[in-house]
């Protein structure tokens, strides 16, 4: 799906846990998250982390998508 | 000879400890054959015995590769066993991972020879057949039968290091090695053969057949963010509660576009997942742990983004044929382009 929008003349961020398998499948911009059953989130914080901590994968997603890339690249979380 | 010793490695499913909720089992080593061990056993008669199984949650694997590696290499390492046997993953993706990455650093690490066995469309296929014999299998657990039969005699050549068949022979993935042999008929008659058989239309076997590198090229990078419309994508099965198309659970016939207008924050009363191969418990808990909706809102009333596209889409990637992934991800390409979508978050579990 990745490769197919990315075809369609879109920039996709593909946000994932797997990042291997990211990578065979094709994907450019690459944003590791945090796990398979919650990529964007983590049940053990408080709410309130829990939020921030996705707004801070959110926001690397959107530097990626404002990122020139001319190959894959993972933009790990600083 | 003695018997050879094999160590076999399979994940918490296979050994019946559980489904998904016990997906995160930390790498355990057990001295006794399990699931699909049996088969193999069997198989194996009195030539090879597996001295243990080794057992690894897929979640765990997949999220800590690199300590659940270097966790059961010293397992394997423990052994010393003459063959080290990973799956059969079929077609479940991150159990296909695990087998792969684990065989090919038991073979190249530790220099034990190893194989493993999956569905060509799963992602460890990909990732591995160049550097490992991977045993070609059906996409689910009916062909364990099928799987067995070819395992068997693959493995205990490669413990013996007798000379290996062709893919075909063997029943492997083509792992893309070109080997020298003499043959009666020259370069020219063959091809001259070939080009016949193909102007009659009939069946022709090329002898160098061309890799299928199917790369897209990066789109340019979104100029001004603050005026773009983003999309979600997910193959994280994000659907709103209830499932009104019924996506199915695995091996998805169809995709979800789904209406988000006027949704700050995803609950337990208007999202879930419908996706089967992870725990749902988080995602039903707090879908935007998969789809992140009330973060995509804060940013949009701050300003920080132009807009969230009105539409998430959203299917189940559990199993699903690459066929139909491809599909999907054509048709919702389409739709976002002609929506004037700048930009899209993919989300994957």
């Amino acid at each position: 799906m990745v490769k197919e929008i990315e075809r369609a003349g879109i920039p996709v961020v593909h946000m994932c846990t797997v990042v291997p398998i990211s990578l065979t499948v094709g994907a450019n911009r690459i944003v590791p998250t945090i796990a398979i059953p919650h990529p964007l989130g983590d049940p053990k914080l408080d709410p309130k982390e829990e939020k921030a901590l996705r707004r801070k994968l959110v926001e690397r997603a959107l530097e990626a998508l404002q990122t020139e890339v001319e190959d894959q690249t993972v933009f790990e979380m600083k | 000879m003695g018997k050879i010793k094999v160590v076999h490695y399979i994940n918490q499913f296979f050994a019946g400890i559980g489904g998904e909720e016990k997906a995160d089992h930390k790498p355990e080593v057990r001295e006794e054959v399990l699931g699909p061990g049996l088969a193999l056993k069997a198989g194996f008669k009195d030539e090879a015995e597996i001295v243990a199984t080794i057992i690894c949650g897929d979640s765990y694997f997949g999220e800590n590769i690199d300590e659940a590696k270097k966790e059961i290499l010293e397992m394997v390492k423990k052994y010393d066993p003459d063959l080290f046997i990973a799956g059969p993953a079929f077609n479940a993706g991150r159990y296909g991972v695990a087998c792969g990455t684990i065989a090919d650093a038991v073979q190249n690490e530790l220099g034990i020879p190893s194989l493993t066995a999956m569905y060509e469309e799963n992602p460890g296929a990909d990732m591995f057949k160049k550097s490992l014999y991977i045993i070609s299998t059906k996409d689910s657990a009916a062909g364990m039968r099928d799987a067995v039969k070819k395992i068997v005699p693959l493995a205990l050549k490669l413990a013996k290091g007798e000379e290996i068949g062709t893919p075909d022979e063997e029943g492997y993935l083509p792992r893309g090695i070109r080997k020298n042999y003499f043959t009666d008929k020259r370069g020219s008659e063959r091809a001259v053969e070939m080009l016949i058989k193909k102007l009659k239309g009939e069946e022709y076997v090329t002898e160098f057949p061309m890799p299928d590198f199917d790369r897209v090229p990066p789109n340019p990078a979104v100029k001004d963010i603050t005026k773009a419309t983003i999309a979600i994508v997910t193959s994280g099965g994000a659907v709103p509660k209830g499932n009104p198309d019924h996506i199915e659970s695995s091996s998805a016939q169809k995709y979800g576009k789904y209406d988000i207008e006027g949704i700050n924050d995803l609950t337990p009363e208007n999202g879930e997942t419908a996706h089967g191969g992870y725990d749902p418990v988080y995602a039903n808990e707090d879908l935007d742990r998969v789809i992140p909706v009330d973060v995509l809102r804060d940013l949009e009333r701050e300003g920080k983004i132009g807009k969230l596209h009105r539409y998430y889409y959203s299917t189940v990637g559990n199993g699903t044929a690459v066929a139909n992934a491809k599909k999907f991800g054509e048709a919702i390409g389409k739709d976002l382009k002609e929506a004037g979508v700048d930009a899209v978050i993919l989300t994957s579990t």
